[in-house]
C-alpha cells in the first residue's frame, strides 16, 4: 500500500512537469507581452526594461522556466499584476468562497440523485422509468445559461424570493448563495441520476444479485442492501474526482451572481491580462486534481478489499 | 382442411420496408435498421438535418441578412411575416434570422471541433494501444497532463491566447476533446490486438500500418461514431458558454451573445429573444442527445444506457 502510494506520488512528477511546461509555453509563446499589458502602449523603453528585469523576463527562456518551477515548489506564485495581492492569499480566500458555493449543492445533489436512481432501478422498464428517462434527456438538453437566467428572473426578480445577485462574507452569504445552490442542484440532477441509474442496473446483472434473489431476498433488499453497497465504488470515483473542480467553483455562477470565488478571479484575470493569477491558479488546481486522483484509487482499496493496488 | 401458415418473426421482419431498404446481416445494415425503426430517432435526424441545411445555406450566403431592420425595436412575435414570427430585437432586427445565423455558427463549431478531435483521438489511441511501451507511456502522459487542467480553464486560456474568435475556439476545443475517445480506443485496441484475426494477419506478413488501420480500426470505429455525436453536442454547449464569458465569438451572431443580452431584456418584459434561442438550442441538443443514445444502442449494446 505505502509502496503503491509512493510510486503514484512519483508518477505525479512527470504529470505536474507536463502541466507546468504546457502553461509556461502557452503564456510565453502565445500570449501578449505582460509588460506591455501592464504599462500600456506608450511606455518608455527604460520603464519596460525595468519591469522586465523585475519580473525576470530578461533571462533566457530555460531560466524563466526554472523560476516558474521554483514558484510551484515553494507555493509562492508572486503577486497579481492588477491588485498587487499575494496569489497564495487570493487563492485561500477564493477557494473558501468557491467551496461554500459548490460543495453544499454537490453533496445534497448526489444524495438526491442516488435516491431517485434507486427508485428508477426498482421500477425499471416501467412507465415511471421511461418518463423519468425522457425528462432527464430533456433536462440535459437545456443550456446551463438558460437555467441560470430564467430561474434568476422568475425566482429572484418576479417572485422576489432571493436577492438578485451579490455576496457578503459570513453568515449573510447564505441568503445570497441559496439561489445558486438551487440552480446547481437542478442542473446536476439529470446527468447524475442517469449515471447512477446505469451503475445500479449494471450491478443487478452480477452473480451476487442472482444468489441473493435465489436465497429469497426481496427486490427492495437486493437493491438497497446488496447493490447499493457494491455500487459505492463507482460512486466514489465519480465523486472524489470532481472535488478539485468544486474549488474551481462554477465559472458561470460566480460570474453571473458576482460571487468572488476562484472562477470569478480567473475571468477577471483573463479580461485584465493578469498572467500570474492565471498561471498560478491553473497550476494549483492541476496539482490538486492529481492528488485527488490518487486519493480516489487509494479509497478504492478501502471500500473494496478485492481491489489490489499495483 | 386448409393449411394455415403462420409467418415466422424472421419473415415478418424481412417483409418490412426498413428491412427491404437495408437488407442483410452486416453490422451497418443492422445498425441502420435499428436506428430507423424508432420514429423518435428519425424525427431527431430530420431536425439535425434542418439545422445542417441552415448552416449550408449560411455558407452559400442564402440566409436573409440578420442586420437588416424589419420593424420597430422589440416588436412582439406576430404572424404578419416569416421574419416577424419570433419578434424583433433592440435594433428592430428579426430574432428568427439572428437565431438562424447563430445556428450556422453552432453547427460550424460542432463539426469543426469533431473533425479535429476524432482523427487525433482514434490515431493516438490506436498507436498507444497497439505498440504499448514508450509510445503508450508518452500518449498516456500527454492526456493525463491535459486532463489535470480543468477543461473550461484550458479552453479559455488557449482561445484567449490565440486571440478571440471562431477559429481559436475551434482549435482550443479540438485540441482537448480527443482525450475521451483516445482512452476508449486505446482500451479497445489493447483487447483486440491479442485476437486471432490480428495474429493471422501478422503471420500472413501484413504490415503494421495495414494491421492497425485496416484490420483493427474497423472494429473500434463504432466508438468514434458514438463519441462524435456527443462531441458535436458538447462543443455547441461550450461555445455558448465561452461566448457568454467573453472569450468566444466576437463578431457575427452567436447564441451565446443572444443569451448574454437576455437578462436585461427579460427585466423589461422582452421574453421572446431568449425563448427563441432556448428553443432552437433545445431542439438541436435534444436531437443530438437522442441520436447519440440510439447510436450507442445500435452499435454497442454492451455499453448500456
Amino acid at each position: 500500500m505505502i509502496a503503491y502510494i509512493i510510486r503514484r506520488l512519483l508518477y505525479m512528477i512527470p504529470i505536474i512537469l507536463g502541466v507546468a511546461l504546457l502553461i509556461f509555453c502557452l503564456f510565453t509563446f502565445f500570449g501578449d507581452d505582460p509588460v506591455r499589458v501592464a504599462l500600456g502602449q506608450h511606455a518608455s523603453p527604460d520603464a519596460i526594461a525595468n519591469l522586465q528585469h523585475l519580473w525576470g523576463l530578461d533571462k533566457p527562456i530555460y531560466l524563466q522556466f526554472i523560476d516558474f518551477l521554483k514558484q510551484i515548489v515553494t507555493f509562492d506564485y508572486g503577486v497579481s499584476f492588477s491588485t498587487g495581492q499575494k496569489l497564495s492569499d487570493m487563492f485561500m480566500e477564493g477557494a473558501f468562497v468557491s467551496l461554500s458555493l459548490t460543495a453544499p449543492p454537490f453533496v445534497f445533489g448526489i444524495f438526491i440523485s442516488i435516491s431517485i436512481a434507486l427508485i428508477l432501478a426498482y421500477y425499471r422498464d416501467s412507465f415511471i422509468d421511461h418518463m423519468a428517462r425522457f425528462i432527464i434527456i430533456m433536462s440535459m438538453s437545456i443550456s446551463y445559461l438558460v437555467y441560470i437566467i430564467s430561474l434568476q428572473y422568475v425566482l429572484a426578480y418576479e417572485l422576489d424570493l432571493f436577492p438578485i445577485m451579490g455576496y457578503e462574507p459570513g453568515l449573510e452569504s447564505i441568503t445570497y448563495l441559496f439561489l445558486p445552490w438551487l440552480i446547481i442542484v437542478i442542473v446536476a440532477l439529470g446527468p447524475n441520476t442517469r449515471i447512477f441509474r446505469t451503475l445500479f442496473l449494471e450491478e443487478t446483472s452480477a452473480d451476487y444479485v442472482r444468489t441473493a434473489r435465489a436465497k429469497g431476498a426481496g427486490e427492495a433488499r437486493v437493491l438497497f442492501k446488496h447493490v447499493l453497497k457494491n455500487a459505492l465504488i463507482p460512486i466514489i470515483t465519480n465523486t472524489v474526482v470532481a472535488i478539485p473542480f468544486l474549488i474551481l467553483g462554477a465559472f458561470l455562477m460566480e460570474r453571473f451572481f458576482s460571487i468572488p470565488g476562484i472562477g470569478a478571479m480567473i475571468i477577471t484575470a483573463i479580461n485584465e491580462g493578469d498572467f500570474p493569477v492565471l498561471k498560478g491558479m491553473t497550476m494549483i488546481i492541476a496539482i490538486m486534481y492529481s492528488f485527488f486522483n490518487l486519493l480516489t484509487d487509494v479509497l478504492y482499496s478501502f471500500v473494496d478489499p478485492r481491489v489490489k493496488l499495483s | 382442411m386448409t393449411e394455415v401458415t403462420i409467418p415466422t418473426s424472421n419473415q415478418i421482419q424481412e417483409a418490412s420496408l426498413i428491412y427491404r431498404l437495408f437488407p442483410g446481416e452486416t453490422m451497418t445494415a443492422r445498425a441502420l435498421r435499428s436506428l430507423l425503426s424508432s420514429p423518435q430517432v428519425v424525427i431527431c435526424f430530420i431536425i439535425v438535418g434542418i439545422f445542417i441545411a441552415i448552416a449550408i445555406l449560411g455558407f452559400l450566403d442564402f440566409l436573409p441578412d440578420f442586420q437588416k431592420r424589419i420593424g420597430k425595436s422589440y416588436e412582439m412575435p406576430s404572424f404578419l411575416s416569416i421574419a416577424q414570427i419570433f419578434g424583433t430585437d433592440l435594433f428592430g432586427r428579426s430574432v428568427l434570422y439572428k437565431v438562424m445565423v447563430g445556428a450556422k455558427t453552432a453547427i460550424v463549431i460542432g463539426l469543426f471541433v469533431t473533425a479535429i478531435a476524432v482523427p487525433v483521438g482514434v490515431t493516438l489511441g490506436a498507436l498507444a494501444g497497439y505498440f504499448g511501451g514508450k509510445i503508450d507511456a508518452f500518449i498516456v502522459w500527454l492526456y493525463s497532463t491535459l486532463v489535470s487542467v480543468p477543461y473550461i480553464l484550458l479552453v479559455i486560456a488557449i482561445s484567449f491566447l490565440l486571440g478571440k474568435g471562431l477559429a481559436s475556439v475551434c482549435i482550443a476545443m479540438g485540441s482537448l476533446n480527443w482525450i475521451g475517445l483516445c482512452r476508449l480506443v486505446r482500451g479497445e485496441v489493447l483487447k483486440q490486438k491479442n485476437k486471432e484475426y490480428v495474429m493471422a494477419s501478422q503471420l500472413l506478413g501484413a504490415s503494421t500500418f495495414n494491421i492497425i488501420f485496416s484490420q483493427i480500426l474497423p472494429n473500434v470505429m463504432h466508438l468514434a461514431i458514438i463519441t462524435a455525436s456527443l462531441m458535436v453536442l458538447n462543443a455547441i454547449k461550450s461555445e455558448v458558454i465561452l461566448t457568454f464569458l467573453g472569450v468566444g465569438i466576437t463578431n457575427g451572431a452567436s447564441w451565446g451573445t443572444m443569451i448574454g443580452d437576455a437578462p436585461s431584456e427579460l427585466v423589461n418584459g422582452h421574453w421572446w429573444p431568449l425563448a427563441t434561442v432556448a428553443l432552437a438550442m433545445f431542439l438541436l441538443i435534444y436531437s443530438l442527445n437522442v441520436i447519440g443514445d440510439a447510436l450507442r444502442d445500435a452499435l454497442d449494446p454492451k455499453l448500456g444506457h
